[in-house]
């Protein structure tokens, strides 16, 4: 994964617009959060191979970046989203690495199904 | 304290790492001894967080890497029989209990342990280890009295000596520290960051004791008949 730069990450996010795509989105603290730090709120969510079909994607430009994707009838989006690549499998995989390089946020478009 | 002689070690935990974490160094001297130790691991540890920046995996090429470690770590053990069991990090908890009982069961009848290595149920802080721990300690109390293996579980909640005490079982390792160093550095995507914490540690004039590389500890788990 490299840096996010907005121009090609828009285009490739607009190449899967109107296709039926598999979605990975994930947010994060870490599972040991609250044992390092017991003021920590520990909060995540995570949906894998999630069948889904936008008609709009948008990064903002902001820095770590927003991505957006509107649905027929409903949204997803990333906050926090700093690098990305296109994978030897053509999957579009976008992450938030903090400043640590631990993953906070994933945000991914495949038009097959991601592992198990 | 000294070895208790063995027939056979089963070893459950649910991430590469875990067992080099709490076990690497007794194990090591387990094979010293020739006793077989088959080590089930249930995931790969694909949520893992650590991914560098710059980074050095995604999110979808960590598993591989994990499963590479697992493998490196378990050579500096000595384990020949490792079972990777194929559920996802994160997600062991959700799965059916039942399923998860006989997924320990059917490795107690094959392997008849008598011996098995897993967390403390209550006092193993991430959800996968409480549900590893649940389904070991649950398919070895459905055992008859006189056949269940001896279980040395590992804890390490915050609270875990003021409710339980402390371990009483404990293991010099300090005879394979660098086995137990080199099974840590295996596991280099989890670990590398540990180790540069320590360093920073030692940097800022907090120097982190070694004494948890020199024991191993655990707590022989008592089962209510």
């Amino acid at each position: 994964m490299k840096e996010v730069q907005t121009n090609e990450l828009q285009k490739l996010l607009n190449s899967f617009a109107n296709k039926d795509v598999y979605i990975h989105l994930e947010t994060t603290n870490g599972a040991y959060a609250t044992h390092f730090d017991e003021k920590v709120f520990n909060a995540g969510a995570f949906i894998r191979n999630a069948k889904i079909r936008y008609e709009l994607a948008k990064i903002i430009e902001d820095s770590p970046h927003r991505v957006g994707l509107k649905m027929e009838h409903g949204w997803v989006y990333a906050q926090g989203i700093t690098h990305y690549e296109l994978d030897e499998q053509g999957r579009l995989l976008m992450a938030g690495l903090d400043y640590t390089g631990k993953l906070a946020v994933a945000l991914e478009i495949s038009e097959t199904p991601f592992s198990y | 304290m000294s070895l208790q002689p063995q027939r056979q070690i089963l070893v459950v935990f649910p991430h590469p790492d875990d067992e080099a974490f709490s076990s690497a160094g007794t194990i090591r001297l387990y094979r010293n001894a020739g006793v077989p130790v088959t080590y089930a691991c249930l995931t790969l540890g694909e949520m893992g967080r650590n991914l560098g920046n710059p980074p050095f995996a995604t999110r979808e090429s960590l598993p591989e890497i994990r499963r590479k470690e697992l493998k490196d770590a378990c050579e500096v053990m000595g384990i020949e029989d490792l079972r990777m069991m194929g559920l996802r990090d994160k997600t062991v908890e959700f799965e059916d209990d039942e399923k998860m009982v006989k997924l320990v069961t059917d490795l107690i009848d094959e392997l008849n342990p008598s011996l098995i290595f897993t967390f403390y149920p209550g006092y193993a802080v991430h959800p996968d280890h409480e549900a590893t721990a649940r389904a070991v300690m649950e398919a070895v109390r459905r055992m008859k009295p006189e056949n269940r293996p001896t279980v040395y579980a590992c804890a390490f909640a915050n609270n875990t000596v003021a409710e339980i005490g402390e371990p009483n079982v404990v293991i010099d390792v300090s005879s394979v520290k660098q086995e137990k160093v080199k099974a840590l550095q295996a596991h280099a995507s989890q670990t590398a960051w540990m180790i540069e914490e320590s360093t920073k540690r030692v940097e800022e004039g907090r120097p982190m004791s070694d004494s948890w590389l020199h024991y191993e500890k655990f707590y022989q788990y008592h089962f209510e008949d």
